[in-house]
């Protein structure tokens, strides 16, 4: 009966909690600038099932890919057993479900087995990262927090699985002496292993490890769910949305930018009618997460750090400062920022004299960047790191007049010759006569 | 190249003809010595099939795609609208680049601000014109030869381009070799996004180096590209290593153009 009660406080403290922060996550996306992603349902439907569903984009990296699978399948099939585990929670049954007789037994059977898999799997990405150390979770941008919270995550799933298993061990030894409460239920291929290691325990030890791993699993999901908000982990649930809202054009199609087309247009026809409104002159390019629009603050919000970008990006194997998974880290941070500057202050950003640019993308790496689309290539999860980068470029073009002494140069011979080289455009034509 | 007549649009509607595509011959085809090179061998291959194409000659200006990628949209706007209104002034249909920048731009780019073609790169033209049977490729002095394909970006994965340069290329008899990284892991020459202009970032090697080094791992006669900003990336690659006796770096139209003495 306190163990209902108990519970049912935990689960609606959780849950508000959850609530209260994925709100405040929806509120920062939209800080971005709104432009609605209305168009093709079907094909962005499909692309979702594709990449987030199906991890069609994974699949480039083989290992990465079949261990993903194994946490992904099972951290996803695993949840139904949470189902149960409400409804022993709430009415202080034990095993409700098990009325679906030899589909009950399978069910946990086959649980055990993804439980397993997920373990195996946590374990070699902790290996991957500690004590094989794969390159791209080595890079400066992961140092401190980013660090600890991957290998949090980890471990908590470590012990999350582990705690399933104890549970299901102690509960067979239950089982077998006939114990009241622990009617016969379930099939335990992998925790079947290791129960009778725990046979010479007492009725009320056995009793105390099944009900203590049962409320760690439990209170481990609740404080899982609730550190998500704060975590790279997020990509969980955002993987979604984030690929349902990707962009479906061809990657070399850029913006093309209303405000500056409704200055160069009128040159070229008298009659123009402008896109955008006069009265309401917007900044070309972006300084700060409001610049953004919010699909660039989403994929800030459901990147989970792998690094796949980086690894690819040219820019960064050559020893240069760029790191397209920084651009998305760094959003996110200053975003996280900004969202809070809004809750400090009745939900009004109050300047801090901080931005984006500057203070934590510099334009050393903005200017890196070859624009080849190999991150944007790369992201499990259609994350395009690469609109960010051409927005800041815009901004310190076309605000500040701050590009690179050679790229002024180029852009001063386009202007006047035509071409990003000091030639005659009278000239274009010569190598027609030449030999 | 006094053998092969090359009309401007002006010229030729002056005759009262119109052509079937236009040549988009792009900057660095019109003013780069080597790049010429490769200009040169696309107008072989239109001239040998017959088809009946024409040149803007001093109409033509930059696309505007490398101050689009710095940044400066005002300069890019400027430029395809100046583009635009002389390509729709002669009713332009088709453009045939030689360039993967000026096709992704004039493709993708344009349209919203008016200009509307069908544009194909040169590598698409030449894959058409051997399967519709129009051009005949042997593999010449390049038979048995190993190439190796570099994807350039803009081609590959801005427009998911990756199979017609392939095809071309295996038409020539020759051991086609693949890098790790190719198509849409394709690596990058290190010219793209306005680094052709540029200085690169303090780093510890270039990208071109890096490029170069694991086209050149695979020890091949030819390395292929079908871009000429990929071209002089490669080719200085190709020269930090002292390997250009043995590897020689060539465009797809040229490899059709010197295999077949077009």
């Amino acid at each position: 009966m306190i163990g209902s009660v108990i519970f049912c406080i935990l689960l609606i403290g959780a849950s508000a909690f959850f609530y209260s922060n994925a709100k405040k996550i929806r509120r920062n996306i939209f800080i971005g600038k709104d432009f609605p992603i209305t168009d093709h349902k079907s094909e962005r439907l499909k692309t979702m099932i594709m990449v987030a569903l199906g991890q069609s984009k994974m699949i480039t990296r083989p290992v990465s890919a079949i261990l993903h699978i194994f946490v992904y399948v099972g951290f996803v099939l695993i949840n139904v057993e949470i189902l149960e585990m409400f409804v022993d929670g709430i009415t202080g049954a034990h095993r409700a479900f098990s009325f679906l007789g030899s589909f009950y037994n399978f069910l946990i059977g086959f649980f055990e087995l993804l439980a397993l898999g997920v373990f195996i799997g946590v374990v070699v990405f902790w290996l991957r990262r500690n004590v094989v150390k794969v390159k791209r979770f080595l890079n400066a941008e992961l140092n401190g927090w980013p660090r600890f919270d991957a290998n949090a995550i980890l471990i908590t799933e470590m012990v999350l699985m582990t705690a399933l298993m104890l549970m299901n061990a102690a509960d067979q030894n239950l089982q077998l002496r006939g114990n009241e409460h622990y009617h016969v239920a379930g099939n335990f291929p992998v925790s079947g292993f290791f129960a009778s290691s725990l046979s010479g325990l007492s009725d009320g030890t056995l009793i105390f490890i099944e009900r203590f791993c049962w409320w760690l699993h439990i209170v481990g999901i609740f404080a899982f769910l609730n550190y998500l908000p704060y975590s790279k982990h997020l990509h969980i649930l955002l993987a979604f949305p984030n690929t349902y809202f990707s962009n479906l054009k061809v990657k070399g199609e850029f913006t093309t930018l209303d405000s500056v087309t409704d200055v160069v247009a009128p040159n070229f026809d008298p009659s123009y009618q402008p896109k955008t409104d006069p009265n309401n002159p917007v900044r070309f390019g972006v300084r700060d997460v409001q610049d953004l629009g919010w699909k660039n603050l989403m994929d800030a919000y459901s990147c989970t750090e792998c690094g796949r970008c980086t690894s690819s990006c040219p820019q960064n194997m050559t020893g240069k400062k760029l790191s397209p998974r920084k651009i998305m880290m760094d959003t996110r941070d200053r975003l996280v920022e900004v969202g809070n500057n809004m809750d400090r202050n009745k939900g009004v950003f109050v300047d801090d004299g901080k931005s984006l640019l500057g203070d934590y993308i510099s334009s050393e790496e903005v200017w890196a960047c070859n624009t080849c689309h190999a991150c944007v290539q790369e992201c499990p999860i259609n994350i395009d790191p690469l609109a960010i980068i051409i927005e800041l470029r815009r901004y310190l073009v076309m605000e500040q007049s701050q590009s690179p002494a050679e790229l002024n140069g180029m852009f001063t011979n386009i202007e006047n010759n035509g071409a990003p080289w000091q030639f005659s455009p009278a000239d274009r034509g010569n190598w027609v006569n030449e030999s | 190249m006094s053998e092969i007549k090359v009309n401007t649009m002006a010229e030729m509607l002056a005759k009262g003809e119109f052509p079937e595509i236009l040549f988009w011959v792009g900057c660095s085809g019109s003013f780069d010595d080597r790049a010429k090179k490769i200009t040169k061998a696309i107008v072989r291959i239109l001239d040998h099939v017959k088809i009946k194409f024409a040149i803007l000659g001093s109409e033509e200006g930059c696309t505007g795609d490398p101050a689009k990628r710095a940044g400066n949209e005002f300069l890019f706007q400027m430029q395809a609208m100046q583009n635009i209104s002389v390509l729709n002034g002669y009713e332009i249909k088709k453009i045939v680049t030689g360039c993967p920048h000026c096709f992704n731009t004039l493709k993708n780019e344009y349209p919203a601000l008016g200009g509307k073609y069908e544009v194909v790169h040169h590598t698409q033209l030449v894959q058409q014109l051997i399967d519709e049977g129009k051009l005949k490729v042997q593999g010449g002095e390049f038979k048995g030869k190993k190439i190796v394909f570099h994807d350039p970006c803009y081609l590959g994965r801005a427009n998911d381009v990756y199979e017609a340069p392939r095809e071309v290329i295996k038409k020539l008899d020759v051991e086609l070799a693949e890098m790790k990284r190719s198509r849409a892991k394709g690596l990058c020459c290190g010219a793209g996004g306005a680094q052709m202009f540029k200085e690169s970032e303090k780093g510890t090697k270039e990208v071109n180096v890096e490029r170069a080094e694991e086209a050149l791992a695979l020890d091949p006669d030819v390395i292929a590209v079908a871009c000429p900003f990929c071209n002089t990336m490669m080719t200085d690659g190709v020269k930090h290593f002292n390997k250009e006796e043995k590897t020689k770096v060539l465009d797809i139209a040229e490899l059709i153009v010197k295999a077949n003495d077009l």
